[in-house]
């Protein structure tokens, strides 16, 4: 596929958008892809030692469609956490998809692109799919971005609630420390993901304020453990950065 | 089915899912495609936001790891952090390449949890 990306350069390319859909469906092939089908994997055995049925699970995984909101509703199960809780943490979690989906929409609109197909794009806006798109789609013709963006996004999708379903299934009949190592796939993931992810200071303060908090407020109140250790921790790594670049320091 | 935990208990589990989990993940979806054109990306409310993320997911991060949940649990406290910590420093030497925290982290996790099993 890398070798393709040299020839979709072309400024008149003349094929259709259903071959740039097959193409960017092509990219499941990928490592992201991949790393992300690991930890649907992950995700799938974890929802089940919550307690969550196979199709519970499934539906989660495909109409989030984002791991961390995902795992929200799943820590918010274990917690015992209420509706109000539980749904202010998820819209917590998941703010950042309202500024990566306002930067890519410049990129992946085309002359013809309508509105109701950014929205309906915009479904499969998640952070594997938009790493990858930020750095391919700008050297492809503008007509090529969106379906082939919604090729990838898609077949990730179906793709991995399938995955999620299996790994529910089948994870009984693994030995319990293969059950561990797959329930360990969703924090390890999200850790260096979101890292990779972080672009400002106040990411990264927030990163290392949130592992700190989130244990000590489970440990006073589980069931608004995750809302606080965000709004405090999350202000604090603000503040803190706020502060260093009115200073003129650098984190 | 999943009765267990006590948000599905008063509610039926999709719309538990749909209302408490979708809704509110989407949302921010549909917002960023209509207003793509109006917030800068790095206006200081949307730095405070995404902090606020960040904390929540990586305070979730160590919900998971600290308190887990079946299988895991049974694997040592000691190994479940250090197998954290040890795939967080492999990917921070590895910048860009997360798979090697991520298998660093594994490895750990696997070795310690057969040696304590």
């Amino acid at each position: 596929m890398a070798e393709n990306q040299g020839a979709d350069v072309t400024r008149k390319s003349r094929a259709p958008s259903v071959i740039w859909f097959f193409r960017g469906t092509r990219n499941l092939f990928s490592i992201p892809a991949f790393i992300l089908m690991m930890s649907f994997v992950g995700f799938g055995a974890l929802a089940r030692e919550a307690g969550l049925t196979v199709t519970e699970t499934m539906v989660l995984a495909v109409s989030t469609w984002a791991l961390p909101s995902a795992v929200v509703v799943v820590g918010s199960v274990l917690g015992e956490a209420p509706f109000y809780a539980a749904a202010f943490a998820v819209a917590l979690a998941s703010v950042r998809l309202m500024p990566m989906t306002m930067s890519i929409v410049p990129v992946m609109r085309g002359p013809k692109t309508k509105l109701w197909h950014l929205v309906f794009a915009s479904n499969f806006i998640a952070i594997t799919a938009w790493v990858y798109a930020m750095n391919r789609l700008p050297q492809m013709d503008r007509d090529a971005r969106l379906p082939f963006f919604l090729g990838f996004g898609v077949s990730l999708a179906i793709v991995n609630t399938v995955i999620t379903g299996v790994s529910h299934t089948l994870v009984t009949a693994l030995p319990d420390a293969l059950t561990a190592g797959l329930l360990f796939l969703t924090p390890i993931y999200f850790l260096v993901s979101m890292t990779q992810a972080s672009r400002v200071p106040a990411e990264y303060w927030a990163i290392g304020l949130g592992l700190i908090l989130g244990p000590a407020f489970f440990v006073l109140n589980s069931e608004t453990a995750l809302l606080f250790s965000g709004l405090i921790g999350g202000t604090i790594a603000y503040l803190i950065s706020r502060y260093n670049r009115r200073k003129g320091g650098r984190i | 089915m999943s009765l267990l935990a006590s948000p599905f208990q008063d509610w039926n589990p999709f719309l538990f899912i749909i209302l408490a989990g979708a809704i509110p993940t989407q949302m921010w979806r549909w917002m960023g495609a209509v207003f793509s054109a109006s917030l800068a990306e790095d206006s200081e409310i949307l730095i405070w936001v995404k902090a606020v993320a960040t904390a929540l997911v990586s305070a979730l991060i160590a919900n998971l790891v600290v308190f887990p949940s079946g299988a895991l649990a049974d694997v040592p406290l000691i190994v479940r952090v250090s197998a954290l910590g040890v795939g967080f420093a492999t990917y921070l030497i590895w910048r860009g390449h997360i798979i090697w925290g991520i298998l660093a982290g594994e490895a750990v996790l696997l070795a310690g949890a057969f040696f304590f099993s």
